[in-house]
């Protein structure tokens, strides 16, 4: 068991690093941007299918935390503070190495938090909102369940929409790169951002991430906690009766896939340089919904396929137009024939399962 | 849902209102916030009804009920272009209550039993499948119905306070609706079995209803009062392709607020929602108007998820 987890693993890596040898040798590197994009996407996605697989909670305002890390680390990364700095905060936060000091492309002096205290200070914020909304949200069931999570996701959008520090309709754009590790030696920087030439290490950088997220992940599942979710998921009452904290469990995996998004919001905002509205849409989170569902629910390495593969289409401007409706088609067809996703999909079974219905109909009428 | 205008009545007086005037609350201005307030509550409690109709016999919550309404305001203002309005009113509902029909029959109707979750995601992969359907056909203009009677300047005045006859109709239809339903529900025989296949399914089918057909009925009455409102309301909100997601979540706070499956609580508790909005205009930035419906819903499931009409015993009893 331990040893298929870690093969498939080490496969994902050789894969990971095939395929960007592959763009070298074919020229065709342009494609490194849309999947260390679709990487982020699918950080965000593999934590929402432990929520909705393991712990069988629906949520429907993961883009909400996606926009908390992104919006939260875009506005303190540019947002000048130099009219502040006789402020006593942001003095120590100065005197502490958390501010840094530029000069704009006018001149004039800058002052702004560094990329990994505000990174640091984002993913928290995204933690504790994650834990007070948590709280009250994940008593609810079913619709009020789908109803609350939505309505927590409009909230965030619309703070994103009306308010002048996050830029409003237009977000945040000019957000600085995220240095990473500095330069040792002939060894350059590793700093998350849009530059051209860095394209082949932010590549690494993002699915190193995924790796990383995805190994605790199934470490997760397979620990404990993991058999604590599945129990929940089967019947919340029964895994209550055995002595299971479903409430506190349920809170935990929450917040950790509200920490999952949160990354994935504020290095994607650091590669893209921006921010905006649309990122925190409902349309978002419903597409989550649809990438984890056509994953098959409680199937992580579904889900990251699916994620990276239907993300990536999406990136390149595959469906065109269509795009909503391209992921509002997926949500029917794969809850209508396939609810335990794509992957698992059984047509035989498909068919064998009609019928017994048919014939329990029978039974029943 | 960014373009939905607040205040619609009379703009030749709707311009002062906007003026900062807000800390002079006088009383025609309080009673012009009132019948906004009320004229948007009736709407948000039609939509209310459409998921209580439709929960009633299925214990489904529709997504897609939003849908129904912006389709309802969309093919109406198409159909205008061929037939007088009250025909092309009456030709939407009815193509509206088809959609509705073939909605269920293609997407539900064949599910054996399936979980809340499964049934969540599919009705919002339908709203979002007829909402970008709606965008390829109508594209992202934001459209509307010309006034019933006059036109936006037309008001009827009691004393002070004018009023648009719109608001008039808003109020008299959505009241026909409620009163004409429940009548059906009480008096006819088909209202009858439906009321009888949400009490009790298998005793329903025992009897010899069709519960499928009844389920099939249910969407088809909800889609017909959603078009119906999304009608009516046309000339005074506007319809856009994607109008309908932000009347999904006032209706089902509306539903929730009113005791989910209480058609009356609906109605008081949307006249509510109403009033509480149009107030809020004076204290709070326009962007945050869904903010506080939202809000609101937050607030209520978390303390009194069964409603201030509804019945804590009762909704113990529910599926959720």
């Amino acid at each position: 068991m331990r040893d298929s987890k870690l093969l498939k693993i080490a496969l994902l890596i050789v894969l990971v690093i095939g395929v960007q040898e592959l763009t070298t040798v074919t020229d065709t590197q342009y494609y490194l941007t849309q999947l260390t994009m679709s990487a982020y996407y699918a950080l965000l996605v593999i934590g929402l299918a432990v929520v909705m697989g393991y712990a069988g909670q629906i949520s429907l305002g993961h883009a909400g935390f996606f926009a908390i890390g992104g919006y939260l680390s875009a506005a303190l990364t540019t947002h000048n503070l130099v009219a502040l700095q006789a402020n006593p905060v942001i003095h120590g936060l100065g005197s502490l190495g958390m501010l840094v000091s530029g000069q704009d492309i006018y001149g004039e002096q800058l002052l702004v938090v560094a990329p990994w205290a505000a990174c640091i200070f984002a993913v928290l914020m995204a933690a504790i909102i994650a834990l007070v909304i948590g709280i009250p949200v994940l008593k609810l069931k079913g619709h009020y369940l789908a109803m609350a999570t939505l309505g927590f996701g409009i909230i965030i959008y619309r703070i994103g929409l009306a308010t002048e520090y996050f830029g409003e309709a237009d977000g945040i754009s000019e957000v600085p790169g995220f240095t990473l590790l500095p330069a040792i030696g002939s060894f350059g920087p590793i700093s998350v951002s849009g530059d051209f030439g860095l394209r082949v290490e932010n590549y690494y950088v993002a699915w190193g991430l995924l790796v990383i997220g995805l190994w605790l992940l199934l470490n997760l599942i397979d620990s404990r906690v993991g058999r604590a979710l599945r129990a929940i998921h089967g019947s919340e009452e029964a895994a209550e009766a055995v002595g299971i904290d479903t409430a506190g469990f349920k809170l935990k995996v929450f917040v950790l896939s509200a920490v999952y998004a949160a990354f994935a919001g504020v290095f994607l905002t650091h590669y893209n340089g921006g921010i905006g509205p649309s990122e925190a849409s409902v349309m978002k989170s419903v597409r989550y919904v649809a990438l984890v569902a056509v994953g098959g629910m409680a199937n992580v390495w579904g889900t990251l396929i699916m994620g990276v593969g239907l993300t990536f289409l999406s990136l390149r401007g595959v469906f065109g137009s269509y795009d909503d409706a391209v992921f509002g088609a997926i949500l029917i067809v794969v809850m209508l024939f396939a609810p335990d996703g794509i992957l698992s999909m059984n047509v035989k079974a498909l068919f064998a399962g009609r019928r017994t219905t048919d014939e329990h109909e029978a039974k029943n009428a | 849902m960014l373009f939905l205008p607040v205040f619609f009545f009379d703009y030749s007086s709707s311009v002062s209102i906007l003026c900062p005037l807000f800390s002079i609350m006088t009383q025609a201005l309080f009673f012009q916030y009132l019948f906004a307030g009320i004229s948007y509550g009736v709407i948000y409690a039609i939509v209310a009804i459409g998921f209580n109709i439709i929960y009633n016999t299925t214990g489904i919550i529709n997504f897609a009920q939003g849908e129904f309404v912006m389709l309802g305001g969309m093919i109406s203002i198409s159909l205008l272009h061929f037939f007088p309005l009250p025909v092309a009113i009456v030709l939407a509902v009815v193509i509206t209550m088809l959609v509705g029909a073939m909605i269920e029959i293609v997407f539900i109707r064949w599910l054996d039993s399936p979980s809340v979750l499964r049934m969540i995601i599919i009705t919002i992969g339908l709203s979002i499948l007829i909402r970008e359907v709606a965008l390829h056909i109508w594209g992202e203009s934001i459209r509307s119905l010309p006034y019933f009677v006059g036109n936006e300047l037309t008001t009827v005045a009691f004393g002070p306070v004018r009023i648009s006859p719109q608001v008039f109709w808003v109020v008299g239809v959505c009241g026909i609706t409620v009163v004409g339903l429940s009548l059906f529900f009480k008096l006819t025989s088909v209202g009858r079995e439906m009321r009888a296949c949400s009490a009790n399914r298998t005793a329903a089918i025992l009897c010899g209803i069709n519960t499928r057909n009844m389920v099939t009925l249910s969407f088809m009455l909800s889609a017909g009062i959603g078009a119906l409102a999304g009608c009516v309301m046309s000339p005074i909100t506007y319809t856009q392709y994607d109008s309908g997601t932000s009347l999904a979540i006032k209706g089902f706070t509306v539903a929730i607020l009113g005791g989910l499956g209480n058609s009356m609580g609906a109605v008081a508790a949307g006249i509510l929602l109403g009033i509480i909005e149009a107030y809020s205009v004076a204290f709070v930035p326009l962007a945050f108007q869904d903010a506080i419906s939202i809000t609101i819903l937050l607030i209520i499931l978390f303390v009194k998820p069964h409603g201030i009409f509804g019945s804590s015993d009762a909704a113990r009893l529910k599926e959720f």
